[in-house]
Order: C-alpha cells, then sequence, then structure tokens
C-alpha cells in the first residue's frame, strides 16, 4: 500500500468517539475468551485504546485532551462492555482515577503537568484504595503518608490493585500524616519508577478475571508535590463516589446488553427455521429489552443529574446526590444479574456452553462481580443511615 | 447554641479526641467525625432544638466545623422565623 492511500485512508477513518471505541471493541472481543480463561491484562485492547488516544479523553482541551464529557465516557464504557468486561472495566477504572486530576487537579502545577503527559503519552493509571484490616471501607486508611522535607514516602499493603502491574502511575490513598485519624486521609499520585510491587494476593476469580486486580505490598518515594492538594474525603464524595457508580453501570450495562443481542439472535434463528413460529423463549426476550430499558434509563438519569451537579461542590457533596448514585449502582448491580440470567434460560444449553455464538457463562461470571464492588449491603446501609435524615426524591422531574 | 453542640458532639461523634480540644472552626470530618456519626449528630441537633434540617444543607460543609453548625442553625432560625 503507497503511502498515499494510507493517508487517504486515515482521513476517511471514522473519527467520533463512537467509531474510535467500536474499533477498540472489535480487538477487545476476539481477545475476550483468551483474557478470562487465562486470567491475563487484555494488553491488545489497551494498545488499540492508545492507539485511538482514548485514555486521556476526558483530560480537558487546555492540557491536550479532549474534554470528553461523562456521559460520553460513560458510552465509551457500553461500548467496550459489549465486547470485553475486563478491557472496560480497566477503561472505566482508568477514567475515574483521570476524573480525581480533572476535577481536583487543575489547581495544582504538578498534576496539572501530569495531565497533559497523560494525553500526550496515553499513561495508563491505576488505584490503590483498598488496604488489609480497613474491612472494605475505603474511607479509612491505615497507612500514613511520610513527608520529609520536599519528599514523601508511603508503604501501603494494598490488598487490591486492579492492573498494578500493567498501569504507568498509580493514586494511592493514606492517612494524611503519622497522628491523623483513619478517615482524614490523602491521596497521592506515584509515577512508574517511583514505587515498588511486591505480589502479595492473586486475583483468581470467578469473573472480571481480565483486570488483573492483585494484591500488592506498595512502597512509594515521590516529590511530595505529588500529594492532591485536597483532603481525599472531597475527593472521594466529589468526584469518586459519582463516576465510580456511573462508570461501573455502564460497563454492566453493555455486559447486559451483549447477553440480550446473543438471546435475540437465538430466537431469530430458531424462528427462521420453524417458519416464524416463536421458540418458547421469545416472551422472555421481551422482558429481558424492558429491564434492559429501565436500566438504560436509569444510568442515563443519573448521568443527567451529575452533568448537573458537577460544577456545584455543595450539590455534589449533598446527601440527595449520594442516595441518587447509591440508587443507581444498586439497581444497574443486581438488575444486570436477572437479564443475563432471562438471556441464559432463552439461549438454554447453548448458553450454557463456552464456545458457541450464544455464549453467556463468562457474561454471567463478569456480572456477578458487580454487587461485591463496594459491597451492596454496605452501600444499603449508607443510603438508610442518609434517609435517618434526608427526605426521599418523590419528584418526576428535577 | 455552642455547647449544646458540644455536648451532642462529645455524645455520638465518636471522636478520638475530648471536645474541648476541638477548636470552634477545626475541620470535624479531619479530627474523625464519620458519616454515620454526622448523622446521629445532625439527628440530634433536630431534636435538642426541635427543627428539621431543609435537603439544601445537608451536605460537607454544613457540619464542616461546630462554627459551621451554628451558622447552619442560624441560618435554618432565620428562615423559619421568616416564614
Amino acid at each position: 500500500m503507497s503511502a498515499a492511500v494510507l493517508v487517504a485512508d486515515l482521513k476517511s477513518a471514522d473519527m467520533t468517539l463512537a467509531a474510535r471505541a467500536g474499533r477498540v471493541a472489535k480487538v477487545a472481543a476476539e481477545f475476550a475468551d483468551a483474557v478470562d480463561r487465562d486470567a491475563r491484562f487484555p494488553q491488545e485492547a489497551v494498545a488499540v485504546m492508545r492507539e485511538e488516544r482514548l485514555l486521556g479523553i476526558q483530560v480537558p482541551a487546555s492540557h491536550g485532551g479532549e474534554g470528553a464529557s461523562l456521559s460520553e465516557i460513560a458510552e465509551v464504557c457500553s461500548i467496550l462492555g459489549q465486547a470485553c468486561s475486563a478491557s472496560a472495566m480497566v477503561f472505566a477504572m482508568h477514567q475515574i482515577k483521570v476524573s480525581s486530576l480533572v476535577e481536583h487537579g487543575t489547581d495544582s502545577a504538578w498534576h496539572s503537568g501530569f495531565m497533559h503527559e497523560l494525553a500526550a503519552r496515553q499513561l495508563l493509571v491505576a488505584s490503590a484504595t483498598t488496604e488489609g484490616g480497613i474491612g472494605g471501607n475505603m474511607r479509612n486508611s491505615i497507612c500514613a503518608i511520610e513527608i520529609d522535607g520536599e519528599t514523601c514516602r508511603l508503604t501501603k499493603d494494598a490488598t487490591v490493585i486492579s492492573y498494578g502491574a500493567h498501569a504507568d502511575a498509580i493514586m494511592v490513598t493514606s492517612r494524611a500524616h503519622e497522628t491523623a485519624a483513619p478517615g482524614d486521609q490523602v491521596m497521592t499520585v506515584f509515577r512508574k519508577g517511583q514505587y515498588t510491587l511486591q505480589k502479595t494476593v492473586d486475583w483468581d476469580t470467578l469473573g472480571m478475571r481480565g483486570t488483573c486486580s492483585d494484591g500488592f505490598l506498595f512502597k512509594g518515594e515521590a516529590p511530595a508535590e505529588q500529594v492532591f492538594p485536597k483532603p481525599f474525603a472531597e475527593i472521594a464524595a466529589q468526584s469518586m463516589l459519582a463516576t465510580s457508580h456511573l462508570l461501573w453501570s455502564a460497563v454492566w450495562f453493555g455486559i447486559a446488553a451483549d447477553a440480550v443481542l446473543r438471546a435475540q439472535a437465538f430466537v431469530r434463528a430458531a424462528a427462521r427455521k420453524s417458519n416464524g413460529a416463536t421458540p418458547p423463549g421469545a416472551a422472555r426476550l421481551a422482558e429481558a429489552s424492558n429491564m434492559l430499558q429501565m436500566l438504560k434509563a436509569n444510568i442515563q438519569s443519573g448521568l443527567k443529574l451529575y452533568e448537573a451537579a458537577k460544577r456545584d461542590a455543595d450539590q455534589l457533596s449533598s446527601m440527595a446526590f449520594s442516595i441518587a448514585m447509591n440508587n443507581v449502582k444498586l439497581s444497574s448491580s443486581e438488575t444486570i444479574l436477572t437479564i443475563i440470567n432471562q438471556a441464559m434460560i432463552i439461549c438454554g444449553i447453548m448458553g450454557y456452553k463456552n464456545g458457541t455464538p450464544y455464549s453467556l457463562g463468562r457474561h454471567l461470571r463478569d456480572a456477578h462481580s458487580a454487587q461485591l464492588m463496594i459491597s451492596n449491603d454496605r452501600i444499603l446501609g449508607n443510603t438508610s443511615t442518609m434517609l435517618l435524615i434526608q427526605k426521599p426524591d418523590t419528584s418526576l422531574f428535577g | 447554641m455552642n455547647e449544646t453542640i458540644r455536648e451532642l458532639l462529645g455524645r455520638v461523634g465518636g471522636l478520638p479526641v475530648a471536645v474541648n480540644e476541638i477548636a470552634d472552626d477545626a475541620d470535624l470530618y479531619a479530627a474523625g467525625l464519620s458519616s454515620f456519626a454526622s448523622v446521629q449528630l445532625m439527628l440530634g441537633i433536630e431534636e435538642a432544638f426541635d427543627l428539621e434540617f431543609p435537603d439544601s444543607l445537608l451536605n460537607r460543609k454544613s457540619f464542616a466545623s461546630i462554627q459551621a453548625i451554628e451558622q447552619t442553625l442560624t441560618q435554618i432560625v432565620k428562615t423559619q422565623a421568616a416564614a
């Protein structure tokens, strides 16, 4: 192929976000079964994310990115989720970390510079918020960062760092100083080369196997300016809570949508073979499509609420907003299991078996992680506490 | 008002330090106030002052310090008097 043809090809390539995500999804789908079987990092899909420059889309244009909205990013998550849950979840978790930079890092010279570099070099960012001994509550830390002049040092028994071994940087939470209360936390960006990871726990799980969420003993040392200038409590309340629940839900929507698509293909194929007579599962397909639509409406309304509250720190840290985001997470994580289960009943043995066009085992296993990524029971507890004070939202609009 | 808030904070706040060691403008979350304890505190205040927090004031800022709670309460009392 001549260079001229190549250039013409590049020019004609569809550069909308959906098209770029579609090209990643194509590769992600090709390797999804291998990634799942071997519990390995989806390196092929992540390489195409970099080629398509998707890792930096959320970074503002002033910092070399594209300033994509959370709704646009959620759409990418759902497109990837239809192909490979692990690739989609890696992308979602990365974007959740980028949202902390975008929302809380623009006033700091170091974090601004890092954002520029992230967009330019398509750096992948991981997160270390979980710690042995805190009982799953990421708003508490045991480890404390040590600030020594212009240097900071941190050792953390991180029981989960998703794709930690494959990241270009890790954002790590800790207590703000040696005598700080467990909830008085900061978050620090450590770049590759500024830390060592000693693997302590293997990620051998039912599903979401490709996120490679191994446990590590993290030891880092970096310039102290890499500590976020805001308390982690504010970062968690104003960007992490909402972006996590919304982007995870978008990934889960993608998994459920692909399951419904497979179930529909099964019903159509059966109807074609029997001169249009529908197979027994056809009514369930109607139910599944109904639930998928409810799920979509739920996530869209959550995204709308977030985009409206985005510029207002008071609203983002209000109880009403937290309850709304918690509710999005609770219902999407539960609904997808029901939807995929319906799809499995529709496809029967062809859905239960691996390696058929209607296989749903991976979908179902991956979907089971949704209720546990921040335990739904913990979320129910938090919401019910808030409902001691906060009135439930009874408005249809607004 | 200040004394009642401090008394409630001591009873339900679950803070690792004594309430009289906390300055009026000190960050209560940094001092160890959990979100659960902050709801307990709000409930206690509603009971003690016989008022109800409007949804618009149910955010972190309203309860960030003893001073912030006093300001929140003053604002509610003013609004109720005007109503």
